[in-house]
């Protein structure tokens, strides 16, 4: 090394550093990518919304792309998702099933007869155990699982309209 | 008469005098390997904290959730695992060591090995170039 | 009208700011003396707005005025005064505001005590501190200003943060920046003297009362801070290796180093440059801790509400300073000579080897902290690096380090020889082995670890012994008199070193043999946790100023014989609606009673938890007795030689 050039050795890790930094500034920390992406959606069998005779399990579905949208009365953010979440169940696009995280049924009832239901049916997880093997951290969170029962993706937080035209809809419209 | 005043007063004696208290758990040896392992795992809804120390209503659904693999009978190891296949190394305090994780490990050996060896080198340098002078050194 | 004019006071202090930068480097590049007072008086009329500023904004929250929407969101009627005055910090734009501020006190302080500084050089420190001003002043004014209005005005405000609402909170954060940025008066002679070639021993000297005091300032706030959290979190931990954390602690790191290898380059005019990157490094890893908390590009645990907008400012003004500052050491580094010859084994060589570890520890730090950002900038995933890491790879970098602290003190400027040292110290050495080994055994739990901790502490405590000794030991008259008239300099060192060994102390006894429990207690029931009975008298409803709490009463007793009274409080804070443990402790020389109320558990019930933490005051009290070493070594009387010639530069 020239004897000058060392010299410049604190500059250039800075400025590695700062690289670093800015990429940095477009990243969320709090965001925890799945590790469930492309395996298969953990199996569990839950009693439904509004029908405790009836049971749900990912198995039902098997054959058929499909979401499913992990949801509480108590999340606000859920909220925010909701009518696009209708807009979704309106256009028929692809089955929406809702994992009610718990929650007790009437107050998940209650936010479904005020706001309206888009899902094609809802399994509640009221202790929250399907929820552990799912990964979930955050509610609202979405799978997106295809035919053969495969996570293919995951999104974390309320489902934006850009999340459903560039990401989950191409995809949804691929797997089928 | 006698005797069932005895029975009401002894059913009654906790009231009045006081009873030892009761761990939360019911075992002591689960709770504290349940402490050791949740202070390794990282709350993911909080901001940073452990899972020992965080009471968010999700950190304390995992507590329960491995107090009963630990009753199941399952390793440590097994049970990080097992919370790893859920959540990814995030939930991990202590990363794992793997090819993206071996800077991190070795880093500060790597630090300190080349913070001493430059100054060894400088030393040495230095005192070739300069010339050995004799005025007497002074205490501090 | 107040919030207004503070407003306007910050514009005249950016304005005057730029007026200090532009005036003293004008006036060194063409040694105008005017141009040079010019630049002190706009330093001093900075403060004045800055202060200003700062008051007005401190009238708001005295007066409640929730038109202001900084205060609205950080304060309410009902808080009580010094919370609302607190609560000035208690936000993003605040705390930048009291950075500012703690900037401009520093500003004006080096302009009161710098007469005896040649004027040149002077004018360029000043111009330097006022570029940093600058920068921070810009910020607040566009893009985090506390004085925007709320129109319409909101009728309360939304409290500050329950956990905010304590002592800690006044105290903490000033004396954290006091030390934080203090740094900044190193960094401005560093580049003053890059500027002007003259790295010189009496610069050293100056630069270090300068450091002196602001490490002080930084180690008593980072142990204020660690307090507040042992008490506050109610789960009595003290250190968490937050990113927050880490960031106070790298500058501590690197300001302890600075400080060792100043004196280096005062006693024996070496290593200037290594000296001078220090001075650089140690507040720009302040400057890179407020951009970390401020951001969002880390996760923590203190960070504030945060901005990648605010991100993209701090970190374009980080680039800036440092990148400025490490561009013209590359350019001026060369030039510098190289000072006094000393040997591979000497007082020099060994200072120099401890630098070289606390700075490598920083490094390592830093590693850990960033660690997760950089893998996730390269898209390799997502990992967590927390307490666990950082204690296996923290213990046994300072080991050595702590080691060669003991030897440190004995070895002479220059050269020294080692088998003479191991014939001075293996008394201390066999000492320090064999209690660090039996004394566990004695104590009833013996691991390696807390033998090895036990080892360090004893090892500095007899070193520092047998240095007094072989000192007091020339002396005539009383012992007293002869420590009293032991060099300022020397006993600071000492009372600093104990001050280690007194945490390493705490640290390694509440490591080990720290006792927890966690019960289940209705009124009425008595736990036993170490050698205390812990009597759950009752539970009653208290209301505060801003909450409502139940307040449990513990007695405590020890073979029957009273010890103390506790009263763990679980608060509602009726705002925000957010549940508060407010932990009770009784602290003691060997032992902290600690008692923190958990949830209800069922009708009468609650959860319980008591530690016994042994030692555990030590941490604190060791942070003290550094921070008063410090002090002690400031009024050295070489220091203090200064001070005449500054009067004397005042007559002239």
């Amino acid at each position: 090394m020239k004897g000058s050039m060392k010299f410049l050795l604190p500059l250039a890790i800075f400025l590695i550093l700062v690289g670093f930094f800015a990429a940095g500034l477009k990243l969320d920390p709090r965001e925890v990518p799945s590790p469930l992406i492309n395996k298969p959606a953990p199996a569990f069998r839950l009693p439904q919304l509004g029908a405790a005779d009836k049971t749900f399990s990912p198995e039902d579905m098997r054959g058929q792309v499909w979401l499913l949208n992990v949801w509480a009365s108590w999340c606000s953010a859920c909220r925010e998702e909701h009518p696009l979440l209708m807009e979704m169940s309106r256009q028929n696009a692809v089955p929406l099933i809702g994992l009610d995280y718990k929650d007790t049924d009437a107050d998940a009832n209650g936010v479904l007869t005020q706001a309206g239901n888009p899902y094609k049916l809802v399994a509640t997880d009221a202790d929250g155990r399907v929820g552990i093997d799912y990964g979930v951290y955050g509610v609202p969170e979405t799978y997106v699982i295809d035919k053969a029962g495969v996570i293919r993706y995951k999104q974390i937080g309320p489902i934006t309209e850009e999340a459903l035209r560039d990401k989950i809809m191409p995809l949804v419209k691929g797997l089928q | 008469m006698m005797k069932k005043l005895m029975v009401i007063l002894l059913l009654l004696s906790p009231l009045l005098v006081g009873a030892e208290a009761r761990p939360l758990g019911d075992d002591p040896a689960i709770e504290a390997r349940l402490k050791s392992l949740s202070q390794e795992l990282r709350c993911l809804v909080c901001q940073n904290q452990t899972l020992a120390d965080s009471s968010a209503p999700l950190a304390e659904d995992l507590r329960r959730e491995i107090r009963e693999l630990i009753t199941k009978g399952m390793t440590d190891k097994e049970i990080t695992d097992y919370l790893v296949a859920r959540y990814g190394d995030f939930v991990r305090y202590r990363p794992p060591m793997k090819p993206q994780t071996a800077l991190l490990w070795v880093g500060p050996g790597l630090l300190l090995l080349a913070g001493l060896g430059g100054l060894w080198f400088t030393l040495r340098k230095r005192n070739a170039q300069l010339p050995d002078d004799n005025e007497e050194g002074e205490e501090a | 009208m107040i919030p207004e004019l503070g407003q306007f006071a910050l514009i005249l202090a950016l304005l005057l700011a730029a007026a200090q930068s532009v005036f003293s480097f004008t006036g060194a590049a063409r040694h105008n003396e005017i141009w040079m007072t010019a630049g002190v008086s706009s330093a001093r009329g900075q403060f004045f707005f800055t202060g200003m500023a700062f008051l007005c904004l401190g009238y708001a929250f005295y007066a409640n005025d929730f038109s202001v929407l900084y205060v609205a969101s950080n304060s309410n009627s009902a808080l009580p005064l010094q919370y609302r005055l607190a609560a000035i910090w208690g936000g993003h734009e605040g705390s930048m505001l009291l950075w500012t501020t703690t900037l401009a006190l520093w500003t004006v302080a080096v302009t009161v005590f710098s007469r005896h500084l040649p004027a040149v050089f002077r004018a360029r420190l000043l111009g330097t501190m006022g570029l940093i001003s600058i920068g921070f002043l810009a910020f607040i004014l566009f893009s985090s200003n506390p004085f925007d209005r709320l129109i319409p005005a909101a009728m309360d405000g939304r409290d500050l943060n329950p956990l905010l609402q304590d002592p800690g909170m006044v105290f903490h954060p000033p004396v954290l920046y006091m030390g934080y940025v203090g740094f900044s008066v190193a960094f401005g002679f560093a580049i003053a003297a890059l500027l002007g070639g003259e790295l010189s021993p009496e610069w050293a000297r100056w630069t270090r009362t300068w450091t002196t005091v602001a490490w002080m300032f930084l180690t008593v706030g980072i142990a204020f801070g660690s307090k507040w959290a042992y008490y506050e979190l109610g789960w009595g931990g003290w250190w968490f290796w937050d990113a927050v954390e880490n960031a106070s602690f790298m500058p501590w790191l690197v300001g302890t180093a600075l400080i060792h290898s100043l004196a280096v380059t005062e006693k024996r005019d070496a290593f200037k440059l290594w000296t001078v990157l220090l001075a650089i490094f140690a507040f720009s890893l302040s400057l890179l801790g407020t951009f970390l908390v401020r951001s969002g590009v880390l996760t923590s645990v203190h960070a504030f509400a945060t901005d990648p907008k605010r991100g993209l400012f701090i970190l374009a003004f980080l680039a800036l300073v440092i990148g400025g500052a490490l561009t013209l050491f590359a350019l001026r580094a060369p030039r510098v000579g190289l000072g006094g010859r000393f040997g591979m084994v000497s007082r020099e060589s060994f200072l120099l080897t401890n630098n070289v570890i606390m700075v490598a520890a920083a490094g390592a730090v830093m590693l850990g902290t960033l660690y997760p950002l950089f893998l996730d900038a390269l898209g390799m995933g997502k990992i967590s690096v927390g307490p666990p890491y950082f204690d296996t790879v923290f213990v046994p970098l300072m080991m050595p380090a702590i080691f060669l602290m003991g030897l440190a003190i004995f070895a002479r400027w220059k050269n020294t020889e080692l088998p003479a040292l191991a014939i001075r110290l293996k008394w201390a050495f066999a000492v320090s082995v064999v209690t660090a080994l039996i004394l566990p055994l004695v104590m009833g739990k013996w691991t390696p670890l807390i033998s090895l901790g036990l080892l360090m502490a004893l090892w500095i405590l007899t070193t520092a012994v047998v240095s007094l000794r072989e000192r007091l030991l020339k002396r005539q008259g009383s012992w007293l008199t002869a420590l009293i008239n032991l060099p300022r300099a020397y006993q600071g060192m000492i009372v600093a070193h104990l001050g280690v060994a007194a945490f390493i102390t705490g640290v390694t006894m509440v490591k080990g043999y720290e006792v927890e429990q966690d019960l289940r207690m209705s009124p009425g029931d008595t736990a036993q946790v170490g050698s205390y009975q812990f009597r759950f008298d009752s539970i009653h409803d208290e209301p505060g100023p801003n909450y409502t709490a139940a307040r449990a009463h513990f007695s405590v007793t020890r073979n029957g014989n009273p010890v103390t009274v506790l009263e763990p409080e679980k608060r509602m804070y009726t705002v925000q609606t957010m549940p508060m443990t407010e932990a009770a402790i009784e602290p003691g020389l060997v032992n902290d009673l600690y008692v923190s109320l958990g949830e209800p558990v069922s009708n009468q019930a609650w959860a319980v938890r008591i530690y016994i933490k042994p030692f555990v005051q030590w941490i604190w009290a060791g942070c003290l007795m550094m921070a008063a070493g410090g002090f002690l070594a400031l009024l050295d009387p070489r220091y203090r030689r200064r001070n005449k010639d500054q009067q004397e530069g005042e007559k002239a």
